[in-house]
């Protein structure tokens, strides 16, 4: 066993600890991280979302030991040890993943009260409490940092100036004319630029009140944010005689390895080939490098990919490889305020990097053909989305994750991965800053197999384009659909969901008529089938509330059925072992005790669980409870293209697990925050804030038109998770849709709900109520009062459940 | 041996186009098909994948030409006419005469090699 330790526990800290896990099946490493930060990993590259409660943790590897809070002191490289407030960790590798700091320019007054700098969350925690009483900042440095730093002040509604020494805007990204366009793109916003001004110092007595040039010019302020660049901090390093490097970083040759051969360095702390990265993704890189080494591997660091594309104050500003050549193109739009510009070699045959301001969609695509030729004239580079031209195999695709094409293309081509989701589970690609999501998408649809939208043989639509013609067209049979749309007689992927889209588009009880067989089982039948054949019985209970007296019912019902009884996560009771003759009389009494179809054999709305809330709980702020069973009433019966689940939680304490859901509200002090987008199950996936502190009107009419939005557009078994996940321009996507209605669809998304909420009918009671309805459920069509013979029971722990022979009781070593 | 007689199951209305029913024929369970030409077709109910007798309650349909049921627990697609399983060579289900006489539709349960009928245990 190889004690590996880390120092640093930031982005390229974890990335190090889950790529070694990933290489060390055999458990050969035992791997401790420790961190200086309290707070586990987090993505400190949408480090600005914290002001809008996007959750930015990163998931904890698995099998490594994480110390937070543990900052190191010492090195003793003699012994292989270093040294903690808490104690000693011995090392037989040790690599230092300890990032950077903030420089803060020497001038005076800059520890005064009210001067913050912006690198942790801590940080931003600082200054948006401190913020709060203030009504102007400045921000010191005109940077990528600078400029994400005004964007917090201005979210936080100060009046924001921006104080850059040099003449532009981002002078390391982009050349003069795309400062130029980017500074009116910013001052446009209201932002106070002032370019090649140099602050000489902050005045103030207790806190700092002005902010003087050394052109004596003054601002006057509430708060100072330093974002004037970042220093490697090799500290550590240092005081243990490490090779150190002339302007800082600690220096490693291309495996990574120090001057000591004991010791990497990885991430922003390192010098590799004389230069210091700043940028997530060599750090990645040099994570993996060291990873592998440290498997076995003679991986290498080569790359110093320094492309960045960012969206900043809202405005999309790209840059990569050289900003200035031999040959440039410029492309200027003064009335979008584009600004695009190619840098060429002297035989106009190669790309050798560009600078986007204003419109970014051909980044992607260009970043992936730096170094190379040219795959097409610039202009037709330089359009929307940057089409045409084929790419290389080897072109780097994810630069943040280091995934060429040619990877990508074996993973859909070999690996079975047909959607944007599973190319980024195999290949990480596309999972950090995101901006290769259009490649993948482009290259799933080069691979023909992968994007055809085609659900099966006899539609060449997908689910979106099939409820499009069924909406626009007013047909209402399947055999219409096929005949118009399609070939054959379906099967069980198309028929179900057009039997889904039909329900949707309001053709009322989903059994009359041709629907019925386009029903799976469990809608034919409105039970879950089991393994054994029988069905399933789950009675709607909203919110998971439920008086004595139909509790009782339930089990007196599960009792004189013979059914084996379970609770289930959404706070409802599932009987299972029903046969098909028994569902009728099973749901009879159910419904004349009040109780309806829980759909939990649809692709429809499940639950709203909900947490007990403020009614009973100490710490809750809003009725949960109250507003769970609304809900649940609203979207009862809602056939959707999977199913979703729901929940309310009455406090941040969260009880509900309501970020887990489809959609999950959490009561504020103001209102409810709405987070869509969350599932357990295979992939689980927390959901992500859309709006806060809503009314309970805002609310609802927002959850209506999302769920509309994804009945209507999602795939066919496509959770939301994933549906957002895919959609382009994501969150941000879907708020402009059902927050700001760009599509000016809102007003048809609210009347679909109303219509559904208006013509909602409880299935079961439309079933039992009508005998012609009842025909079908027998075991056998010649012999309707004989059970089926083949389904038997045995007894475990005092319930039904189905016979076989051969099963072995869990015994968890027990005494028997 | 005499071949089985046949036996009316239920009147042809009573089967709905491309829905199954499951029929009981001297304790054996055939699974009944009208298909959207009129077509009937039977087979064996009970899936040899699951061992349980559910493929009445499949969805009927088509793949190329052949008109298929696909098992309701493990969706394996079978072909009506022939019984095999169009995604797993290693399954089959039994077919069985089936006629409509005086509107009545009429089935005669092979109940002989079974040994042929290849089947898994879900166990």
């Amino acid at each position: 066993m190889s004690r590996i330790v880390v120092v640093g526990y930031g982005m390229v800290g974890h990335r190090f600890a889950q790529a070694l896990r990933q290489r060390d099946s055999e458990g050969r490493h035992e791997v401790t991280v420790l961190a200086e930060e309290r707070r586990a990993a987090y993505d400190r590259v949408r480090l600005s979302s914290w002001f809008e409660a996007v959750p930015l943790d990163l998931a904890p590897p698995a099998d490594v030991t994480v110390r937070l809070g543990e900052p190191v002191h010492e090195i003793d490289r003699s012994a292989r040890r270093v040294v903690t407030d808490s104690g000693d960790y011995g090392y037989d590798r040790l690599v230092l993943a300890t990032g950077s700091y903030p420089f803060v320019p020497p001038v005076p007054g800059r520890d005064l009260a009210g001067c913050f700098v912006y690198r942790t969350i801590d940080d931003l925690e600082a200054l948006a409490a401190f913020a709060a009483t203030c009504r102007i900042g400045v921000v010191i440095g005109g940077g990528l940092l600078g400029l994400e730093a005004a964007g917090a002040l201005r979210r936080l509604g100060l009046t924001t100036h921006v104080v850059e020494f040099a003449p532009r805007l981002m002078p390391l990204q982009v050349d003069e004319a795309g400062g130029a366009m980017l500074r009116r793109h910013i001052s446009e916003l209201g932002v106070n630029v002032h370019t090649g001004r140099c602050a000489a110092r902050m005045v103030g007595r207790d806190r700092v009140r002005r902010v003087v040039f050394e052109d004596s010019g003054v601002i006057e302020t509430d708060l100072v944010v330093f974002a004037a660049g970042v220093r490697p901090r090799d500290d550590l390093a240092r005081s243990a005689d490490l090779a150190v490097g002339s302007r800082g970083g600690i220096v490693v040759d291309e495996t990574c390895r120090t001057s000591d051969e004991h010791i990497y360095a990885i991430g922003e702390c390192a010098e590799v080939g004389g230069r210091v990265y700043g940028l997530v993704a060599p750090g990645y890189a040099m994570a993996e490098v060291v990873a592998d080494r440290l498997a076995g591997g003679d991986s290498t660091f080569v790359m110093g990919d320094t492309s960045t594309k960012l969206k900043l104050l809202g405005v999309d500003v790209a840059s990569f490889g050289q900003t200035t050549g031999p040959l440039d193109v410029t492309f200027t739009d003064p009335a979008t305020r584009v600004y695009a510009k190619l840098v060429l070699s002297d035989d106009a045959q190669t790309l050798l990097g560009g600078v986007l301001v204003g419109d970014a969609g051909a980044y992607p695509r260009l970043r992936a053909c730096l170094g190379g030729p040219l795959p097409a004239p610039p202009l037709e580079l330089l359009a929307a989305g940057g089409a045409g031209g084929a790419l290389g195999d080897a072109v780097l695709i994810c630069s943040c994750n280091a995934v060429d094409k040619q990877t990508i293309v074996t993973a859909i081509r070999e690996r079975g991965c047909h959607d944007v989701a599973a190319v980024k589970a195999c290949t990480r690609a596309g999972t950090t800053c995101g901006s290769c999501v259009p490649l993948l998408k482009s290259l799933l649809a080069d691979a023909g197999v992968a994007m055809s939208r085609a659900l099966c043989e006899h539609f060449g639509h997908g689910r979106r384009e099939l409820f499009d013609i069924v909406r626009v067209t007013g047909i209402r049979t399947f055999s219409q659909l096929v005949a118009e749309h399609g070939r054959g007689r379906g099967c069980d992927i198309c028929k179900p969901v057009v039997a889904s889209i039909l329900a949707s588009n309001g053709n009322g009880y989903i059994l009359d008529g041709e629907q019925a067989t386009l029903q799976d089982t469990n809608d034919h039948f409105l039970a879950n089938i089991q393994r054994d054949g029988t069905y399933s019985v789950v009675p709607r209970i909203p919110g998971g509330e439920i008086t004595p007296d139909k509790l009782i019912v339930i089990g007196e019902v599960a009792r004189d059925f013979g059914l084996y009884t379970k609770i289930t996560g959404g706070q409802r009771i599932d009987l299972f072992g029903a046969r098909v003759e028994q569902l009728p009389r099973i749901w009879r009494r159910l419904v004349d005790a009040g109780f309806e179809s829980g759909h939990a054999y649809g692709k429809a709305l499940r639950t709203v669980k909900s947490c007990v809330g403020s009614t009973w709980c100490r710490y809750g702020v809003q009725d949960s409870v109250g507003l769970a069973i609304a809900l649940e009433l609203r979207y009862r019966g809602l056939r959707s293209p999977h199913k979703v689940k729901a929940a309310v939680s009455g406090c941040a304490r969260e009880c509900a697990e309501a970020r887990g859901k489809d959609f999950g509200v959490i009561a504020t002090e103001q209102g409810w925050n709405l987070y869509v987008g969350g599932n357990g199950g295979f992939r689980p996936r927390h959901a992500d804030l859309l709006a806060n502190d809503l009314s309970t009107e805002d609310l609802v009419r927002t959850v209506d038109r999302f769920l509309m939005f994804y009945v209507r557009t999602a795939d066919r078994l496509q959770r939301t998770a994933a549906w957002i996940e895919e959609m382009e321009g994501g969150l941000d996507y879907l708020r402009s849709v059902i927050i700001d209605d760009c599509l000016g669809i809102a007003g048809e998304l609210d009347a679909a709900m109303a219509r559904h909420v208006e013509t909602y009918v409880d299935e079961w009671r439309a079933t039992v109520d009508d005998p012609d309805r009842l025909t079908r459920f027998v075991s056998f069509v010649n012999a309707p009062d004989v059970p089926d013979p083949t389904i038997t029971f045995e007894v475990e722990r005092g319930q039904p459940v189905p016979a076989r022979s051969g099963r072995q009781p869990v015994l968890l070593g027990m005494p028997r | 041996m005499t071949s089985p007689a046949w036996t009316a199951v239920c009147p042809y209305d009573v089967l709905l186009p491309e829905r199954g029913v499951a029929a009981l024929i001297d304790g054996a369970q055939v699974a009944v098909f009208r298909t959207h030409d009129g077509r009937l077709y039977a087979v064996d109910n009970l899936d040899p994948f699951s061992g349980a007798p559910v493929l009445s309650r499949g969805i009927v349909g088509s793949r190329g030409d052949a008109p298929t049921v696909s098992s309701p627990l493990h969706r394996q697609v079978y072909d009506l006419r022939t019984g095999r399983c169009l995604d797993d060579p290693t399954l089959a289900l039994r077919t069985h005469p089936v006629r409509c006489r005086g509107g009545q539709v009429e089935v005669r349960a092979n109940r002989i090699s079974e040994a042929t009928t290849p089947s898994r245990s879900a166990g």
